[in-house]
């Protein structure tokens, strides 16, 4: 019974989302519609879940004053707080403190947390990105020349119309448009194959990772 | 090479690495270099989808990037902005990311579509806001836009907004731009959408899907695409509005010759290391 | 107000970016802060823009067939109950169920039939041009053979199979080249912000190098961690 409404629900919605694109009536049509809203709103409660999840990991861990409970205080306050403002004062207002703390706190800290990757790339370039074999060798090398290639200085070291093969950016463009995309679109075409048999198992019930259990 | 001063080299603080980094990325912006920047058939094809737009066009624009995709997204945005007010096009503009219906608000400001080109909102463009459901709200557009949305970002009932009394699903729009900085974004719209409907697509992406987004366009699936900061630099010279893209195109090229120097470098006392050890 | 706005900003970049030097209290406070707004951030987004106005604007309107994703989303918070957690799968099968009819089509469609046309090209007339769509077709094919496991790779296979992880590496390297470039591009963003003023940017260096060097020498643990 428990697994039986799962695997239903799974199949109708799926059925549902397949049949609209074949069939034309307008009231089906309007049935799909309706359930897709539902849709929107079930996902959209995940992100409630989601807080929920983080509040208890943290709530827990201020309770038992475990280690580096202070940053959970500051953790979950500036959640509170965030979603405070933002459900029962203006959301979208740009005088409002919401929108200040978006520009000013979130829009800096996100930014300034992936710029620091490029740091770590450099550190990687130097000290383990090395040829060890063929491949190695050829991922090493197509990096290097896309690398220049991209940009304008590459240009001015080799490039222009006259140069042979184009330059560094007359070889970016020749390796972005020929081996690249051959192997990016094999990369494509069979992701799109694994997909479309995954959904239809998924669909009729045969694959059950995502109810906890076994295909 | 001394073997001490190889494993010296080898194994120098990592510290010191992100020191070279920091000066190369630095000195450039505070000295800056200016290099000439040579327009891709990519970007060149994308700026003249939409300059071949008939004036008074409604495109759909799905703006989905967050602060991180600032930096390559947000010049591509502004410059878009600018050439869709110059053609006097009209625009709805939605987002599948929670992030960024604030940014497209400060690039309406900076772009001055109110002030400078003097658009009204509602009736030249509308802004809808953030809706969750990703490839869901994909097909939900394409079913009926004014349902997906039932109000505006302002919490304006859509059938009290006069641009939204004539755009309701994707054949009333001439032309899809997205701009993404990963999923949901162009591949999703690609598959979802444009393999659907068939509407014209075109946009910008983070560099690091680009060498993924090539073969949409080498099929005609997308116009056009902008990649990364490069996309975006060239594309303002197209519109004639050289902005951060451009200025950050010289410190890009110097990063770049100093990350090839370092895999170049380690590679070389890699081998010299290997040979004496052997 | 506008500069205090500044002072925070800057402050909280350089929190984060005094983690290069090492892991230190200002970066865990920062991090903590940024989850923890980002999380509120989400939230109070998901219900302004899409469920007050889908579900609790349209459940004041009298459309009570929202009543049922309302159910639905309810039951998720059954996974925090031992003996009722299994409930909460149901709305997770609705959900993965309705993504994996939407792929099926789109996958279908946007990456497999329209690539597959795409790839139809003439490489016997053309020149060099014949010569790409020549490696073109036979880089695809032989990446494709690369990723088919029903067969042990020998043999013929096997050589056509090393011919495509060649154009895969390839492909890696040229995907490997714009993620460098991407990630530059953040970094070049962050210092174009704090050069913007340098005056304020300067003054903070000094704070936070100070405060990270009575502390390093308060914990007495040795710096240069390698990668």
């Amino acid at each position: 019974m428990k697994r039986a409404v799962s695997l239903t629900l799974t199949f109708i919605a799926g059925f549902l989302m397949m049949a609209d694109f074949f069939v034309p009536h307008a009231s089906f049509r309007g049935v799909v519609a309706e359930v897709r809203q539902w849709g929107l709103i079930v996902v959209a409660f995940t992100y409630v879940l989601g807080v929920a999840n983080v509040a208890q990991v943290h709530g827990r861990r201020i309770s038992r004053r475990e280690s580096d409970w202070f940053n959970s205080i500051v953790l979950v306050g500036s959640m509170a707080g965030m979603a405070g403002l933002g459900i029962f004062h203006s959301h979208d207002s740009p005088d409002s403190p919401f929108i200040w703390l978006f520009n000013h706190v979130y829009d800096p800290l996100s930014s300034t947390m992936f710029a620091l990757l490029a740091f770590f790339i450099t550190s990687a370039a130097y000290r383990a990105f090395r040829a060890r074999s063929v491949e190695a060798a050829l991922l090493l090398g197509a990096a290097i020349l896309v690398m220049l290639g991209q940009v304008p200085v590459g240009a001015a070291i080799w490039g222009g119309e006259d140069a042979f093969l184009g330059g560094f950016p007359g070889i970016k463009d020749w390796i972005m448009s020929v081996p690249n995309m051959a192997a990016k679109r094999a990369i494509l075409m069979g992701a799109a194959l694994g997909a479309i048999s995954t959904g239809i198992r998924v669909i009729l019930g045969i694959e059950r990772a995502h109810l906890g259990g076994g295909g | 090479m001394p073997g001490a001063l190889l494993r010296k080299l080898e194994f120098v603080d990592r510290r010191w690495l992100f020191l070279m980094m920091a000066c190369a990325i630095v000195i450039p912006l505070i000295f800056p270099v200016p290099l000439p920047i040579a327009v891709t058939d990519m970007v060149q094809d994308l700026y003249d989808s939409i300059e071949d737009l008939p004036e008074g066009s409604v495109v759909l624009v799905s703006v989905d990037y967050d602060p991180t995709g600032k930096p390559e997204l947000e010049p591509f945005h502004v410059a878009l902005f600018h050439q869709i007010a110059r053609k006097k096009l009209r625009m709805v503009i939605v987002s599948l990311w929670s992030p960024a219906p604030p940014l497209t608000e400060q690039v309406i400001a900076e772009v001055g579509l109110e002030t400078t080109y003097g658009m009204e909102r509602g009736v030249d463009f509308v802004h809808l806001g953030f809706k969750e459901g990703r490839q869901i709200v994909m097909e939900s557009m394409g079913r009926s836009l004014r349902q997906t949305f039932p109000v505006d970002r302002d919490r304006t009932p859509v059938s009290e907004i006069p641009l939204m009394q004539e755009v309701d699903k994707y054949d009333d729009f001439a032309m899809l731009i997205n701009i993404s900085a990963g999923s949901p974004g162009v591949k999703e719209y690609v598959q979802v959408v444009q393999s659907q409907y068939g509407i014209k697509m075109t946009g910008a992406c983070t560099a690091v899907s680009g060498p993924d987004y090539v073969p949409y366009y080498d099929s005609g699936q997308m116009l056009g695409l902008a990649a990364g900061m490069k996309g975006a630099a060239e594309y303002e010279v197209l519109v004639g509005l050289p902005g951060s893209a451009t200025a950050g195109m010289v410190a890009q090229s110097t990063t770049h010759l100093l990350l090839v120097a370092f895999i170049v470098f380690g590679n070389v006392m890699f081998f010299l290391a290997r040979k004496r050890r052997s | 107000m506008e500069t205090f706005a500044t002072w925070v900003s800057f402050a909280l970049t350089l929190c984060i970016l005094s983690f290069l030097y090492r892991d230190n209290p200002l970066y865990k406070f920062a991090e903590h802060l940024f989850v923890g707004i980002s999380a509120g951030y989400y939230i109070a987004l998901a219900y302004q823009e899409t469920l007050r106005p889908n579900l609790v604007d349209e459940l004041a309107r009298g459309n009570l067939w929202r009543l049922i994703p309302l159910v639905l989303s309810l039951l998720m918070f059954t996974r925090f109950s031992k003996g009722l957690a299994w409930l909460s799968r149901w709305p997770l099968a609705f959900i993965v169920g309705m993504y994996a009819g939407i792929n099926v089509g789109a996958y279908g469609r946007g990456d497999l039939i329209i690539q597959l046309e795409a790839t139809m090209l003439d490489f016997l007339h053309g020149g060099w041009g014949g010569v790409s769509n020549f490696l073109l077709v036979a880089g695809l094919a032989a990446s494709l053979i690369y990723f088919y496991f029903s067969k042990e790779h020998t043999g013929p296979l096997r050589v056509v199979s090393r011919v495509g992880i060649g154009f895969l590496m390839i492909s890696f390297g040229a995907s490997f080249g714009y993620t460098v470039m991407s990630r530059i591009s953040l970094a070049i963003g962050r210092a174009r912000f704090l050069l913007a003023d340098g005056t304020i940017a300067a003054i903070l260096v000094a704070i936070i190098t100070v405060i990270l060097v009575v502390w390093s020498r308060r914990t007495r643990s040795r710096p240069g961690e390698s990668t």
